[in-house]
């Protein structure tokens, strides 16, 4: 003990940065080739399964893999070293398994190819990510493009509402031949606004306000204003497309980051209070959502009625055909769920032919990411970083929680999309760059600070 | 602000226990009874992934498998479909199955658990073993010619090995082809109901499940009976039987078809078929020694199986004596499956011992390593094997020289009994020709084969000399090829 104590007394030399803060980059490596070899193993075994025979271009297959797996990978040991080893490899991942998911499906729906598609839309994200983590050097700088973050995002979900309606939902954009989600993108631009915004006046929100009863004050209508009316309308224009997941997703992400940035815990029950009439109300008038609260109460009234299981009763069958070990990559049937098995369904697959252990595993690399990229905001020291990552971690959370919560009967069915598994050209892409501002973050966060910063 | 970032993400956490305590609810907790909801098409996907096992007659798969590319995949085809589905049934992704189809399902689909040596192997690997097959007792050349017989007239034939069981043909006309039941969609649907429409009832296995009064052929069971119980000690002593016979207790007079039956002996009454002295037997017997023989024959046995089920042949056990003389002559409410009658001649062949009809040699992998074997089982004694030799000695007579003359094959042992059944309101439908037999080589060998023939449609002749013209020729057709080296 006095030994210790006479340690600690003694002045102790500035250790060289490096040693005291590892950047832990192979590690990243080496969990990214497990990362890369899980997933060529399972391309592998769906194409034995499905076809009989190895699929003619796995080697192609394997080195695009590994070798967009390498870009990433380079792009962050050259630009952002000091990044949390975790994120990359958990999305090369998820992002693999979903290619192997959806490969898998197209062996069933031999009309409707779309692993090729997905792979290309990984490839691009990979891309973008590379290129975020490249030129984006300080993510402090997006603070000065929040006003232009929120126009853009306004804009981009206002477009769809111009374009034809795709099963029910006014979301997307068909231009030559591609469809788009301009919503996907929206969502990070929001998160960069309301944390710019909020850091901004966090004080303001925080202390000042005229106190309505007891502790709880009512805050400032020329701060609270602008960002309530941003949200309202975003959620507005949501409602008219009828994307009912995005803006749940919204209206958490809101509720999230103002947590956050204020503590007032009040003005988030009064805002689940509201948020609770009002998706009773929408719930009960809007048909359309109606319909899917009925689905979600009785997911088997349509087979008493005679007309066979809805998508959801099939969804609910695939996952209790997998039980607890599964029925093995390409032995399941989900394809049975019908048109979207692929993108809203597809951890009705995960859960048929990996079981219980694969889709907990598969939520766990969730939680894991989500985990990391809170850590990151812990760690981050300025408050527009800590509320960024906060929101970019909550996204992807509540994300995972609404679609999976759907599929498995525990919510509404809201139509989302998973995070990297999902099939979908933007939501791929939104996620790489999620993932990439995470990498950034995290970055900044484990950097070992400047001598005169640490000093002061 | 640290703190406000904890607070959500123990928020985060909570919403991935949330999310990981409902699916193993799904995926545990619910999964049987998903599994089990008749809307989850996952079994009958699964059932239908692999080629069903093959039935087989006399080694020859009778049966196929056509990959159809759909969902519920591999599809059932059938060679000679009709000539055997009396014993196949079918096999229908829409219909179910029927016969050996649905009796030995658990095998030909590849479901029983006696088909893999290593069960708890298969049920980690996610496969399962191929369909076994199902072997046959039923011989090719047999099946052809009572089907030929027939010649699309509407009717049935059952032949049985006496000493073993053995079914060597079953055959039920007119038939159809199970092929066109294969599989699913409209054109399934509207052969299912084209089938169930035809007035002719192809569907009908009238070997098995439909009975019919067995007229004559069931004075075998009441002479058989008089034996064995005493009333008859000399079958060549008169009976002084009144011809025609007054019903007892009624003022209803019996008569017989042809002449020569006034106070016949049984000898000439099974010779010739003689009503009025067997139904006079048949009340000397009294009702309990007359039920009691026709239970040992096995008729009011609900619970015969082949392994498919087989109609109770009906003889009544409450009646007054005028109604037990004409069940005695197989009239009234006296009725009988094509296969009980072959197996009455089939008792009367073997000595008296009534072997279990069987259909199914054995069953076995889909690589031949045997998973059951058709075990041979007494049904009991039908008769006294005394009894039995005087029987076999009336029977040869009948086709030497009496109402069965068609029978008969040169260089062989053979015996017979016509039967016309009357039947329908005031007996006014077409009579049914009946004819029981069985035939053993010369020099002592055992009997070969006991078949019972029925053929609805019988010429408008009334009298045994129809079950002789239009039932015995197809029997002996069977008889010939069942003497015949398999």
């Amino acid at each position: 003990m006095t030994a210790l104590t006479a340690k600690v007394a003694e002045p102790v030399p500035p250790p060289p940065p490096d040693a005291r803060a590892p950047k832990r980059r192979g590690v990243e490596l080496s969990l990214l080739a497990g990362a890369v070899l899980i997933a060529v193993l399972g391309h592998l075994h769906v194409g034995l399964t499905t076809t009989g025979h190895i699929p003619r271009p796995a080697a192609h297959y394997a080195a695009g893999l590994a070798g967009a797996a390498l870009a990433a990978h380079l792009a962050v040991r050259l630009c952002a070293p000091y990044a949390d080893p975790l994120l990359l490899p958990i999305a090369v991942l998820l992002n693999g398994l979903g290619l192997v998911l959806i490969q898998r499906l197209d062996a069933t729906t031999p009309g409707h190819l779309t692993a090729g598609e997905q792979l290309r839309w990984s490839a691009l994200g990979v891309a973008l990510f590379v290129l975020v983590v490249g030129v984006l050097r300080d993510h402090r700088v997006l603070q000065k493009y929040a006003y232009l973050s929120v126009a853009t995002a306004l804009v981009l979900m206002l477009v769809p509402v111009f374009f034809p309606a795709v099963n029910g939902a006014h979301i997307w954009i068909r231009f030559a031949g591609l469809s788009f989600q301009p919503g996907e993108f929206a969502k990070i631009l929001l998160a960069v606004f309301f944390a710019a915004y909020l850091a901004a006046n966090r004080t303001a929100l925080a202390l000042t306000g005229r106190t309505l009863f007891w502790k709880l004050k009512l805050l400032p209508g020329r701060v609270l204003g602008p960002i309530l009316a941003i949200w309202l309308l975003s959620v507005g224009v949501l409602v008219l497309e009828r994307d009912l997941g995005t803006s749940l997703l919204f209206f958490g992400l809101f509720v999230i980051m103002l947590f956050t940035a204020t503590g007032r815990i009040g003005w988030i029950a009064i805002g689940l209070l509201l948020a609770a009439v009002g998706a009773y109300a929408v719930g009960t008038f809007e048909p359309h959502v109606n319909s899917r609260v009925d689905d979600w109460l009785n997911p088997f009234a349509s087979i008493e009625r005679g007309e066979g299981p809805g998508q959801l009763a099939q969804s609910l069958f695939a996952f209790g055909a997998g039980g607890l070990l599964g029925a093995g990559l390409g032995h399941g049937q989900s394809f049975l769920i019908g048109f979207a098995a692929k993108s809203d369904f597809i951890l009705a697959t995960a859960g048929e032919e990996l079981g219980l252990a694969g889709l907990t595993a598969i939520l766990l690399l969730y939680g894991l990411l989500v985990a990391r990229g809170f850590r990151a905001g812990l760690a981050l020291r300025d408050p527009f970083g800590r509320l960024l990552a906060t929101g970019l971690a909550s996204i992807v959370a509540l994300q995972v929680f609404v679609i999976a919560g759907g599929v498995t009967g525990l919510i509404p069915l809201t139509g989302m999309a998973m995070p990297f598994l999902a099939q979908g050209g933007s939501s791929v892409v939104t996620n790489w760059i999620i993932v990439a501002l995470l990498v950034r973050l995290s970055d900044s966060a484990r950097r070992p600070r400047p001598a005169e910063e640490a000093a002061a | 602000m640290i703190r406000y970032i904890r607070w959500c993400a123990y928020f985060c956490a909570l919403l991935l226990v949330a999310l990981l305590v409902n699916v193993a609810r799904v995926q545990v907790w619910e999964a049987a009874g998903y599994g089990a909801n008749p809307a989850n098409k996952r079994p009958a996907i699964e059932r239908y992934a692999e080629p069903r096992g093959d039935i087989t007659v006399d080694g020859r798969p009778v049966t196929g498998s056509r990959d159809s590319r759909q969902l519920l995949r591999y599809e059932r085809t059938y060679k000679n479909g009709p000539l055997y589905a009396p014993v196949t049934g079918f096999a229908s992704q829409t219909y179910g199955t029927s016969f050996l189809e649905r009796s030995e399902d658990a095998v030909l689909a590849g479901t029983d658990p006696a088909l893999s040596a290593f069960p708890l192997w298969y049920e980690l690997s996610r496969g399962r073993p191929g369909g076994g097959n199902a072997a046959t007792t039923v011989r090719a050349d047999m099946q052809l010619a009572a089907y030929t017989g027939l010649a699309g007239k509407r009717g049935a034939v059952a032949a049985v090995e006496p000493a073993t069981g053995r079914i060597l043909a079953l055959v039920s006309s007119p038939s159809y082809d199970p092929a066109v039941l294969s599989g699913t969609g409209p054109k399934v649907k509207g052969a299912w109901e084209k089938l169930n429409a035809d007035p002719a009832r192809p569907m009908l296995n009238r070997a098995l499940r439909e009975t019919y009064p067995p007229g004559s052929t069931f004075k075998i069971v009441t002479a058989a009976a008089a034996l064995d119980a005493g009333v008859v000690t000399d079958v060549d002593a008169p009976t002084r039987t009144p011809d025609p016979y007054p019903l007892p207790g009624t003022s209803t007079l019996l008569p017989n078809a042809g002449t020569g039956c006034a106070d016949a002996s049984m000898a000439d009454a099974v010779q010739w078929s003689c009503n009025t002295v067997m139904a006079k037997i048949g009340v000397q017997i009294g009702l309990r020694g007359m039920t009691d023989a026709a239970r040992r024959f096995g008729f009011n046995d609900g619970g015969l199986r082949v392994p498919a089920w087989v109609s109770r042949s009906n003889f009544d056990t409450d009646m007054s004596p005028d109604q037990l003389a004409l069940s005695s002559i197989g009239q009234f409410n006296t009725t009988a499956t094509p296969l009980q009658m072959a197996m009455v001649a089939a008792a009367v062949a073997n000595g008296g011992e009534l072997k279990a009809p069987y259909l199914v040699e054995r069953t076995t992998q889909d690589d031949g390593d045997p998973v059951r074997r058709g075990d041979q089982r007494s049904l009991g004694r039908a008769m006294s094997p005394q009894t039995a030799a005087r029987m076999q000695e009336l029977m040869v007579k009948v086709v030497e020289n009496g109402t069965g003359r068609n029978a008969a094959i040169p260089g062989a042992v053979v015996g017979g009994k016509t039967g016309t059944a009357q039947h329908g309101v005031g007996n006014a439908g077409t009579p049914y020709a009946w004819f029981i037999s069985w035939a053993k080589p010369e020099g002592g060998r055992p009997p070969a084969v006991a078949v019972a023939v029925v053929v609805e449609d019988a010429s408008a002749v009334r009298g045994d000399i129809s079950g002789n013209g239009a039932a015995a020729p197809i029997a002996r057709a069977v008889m010939e090829a069942g003497l015949s080296a398999p």
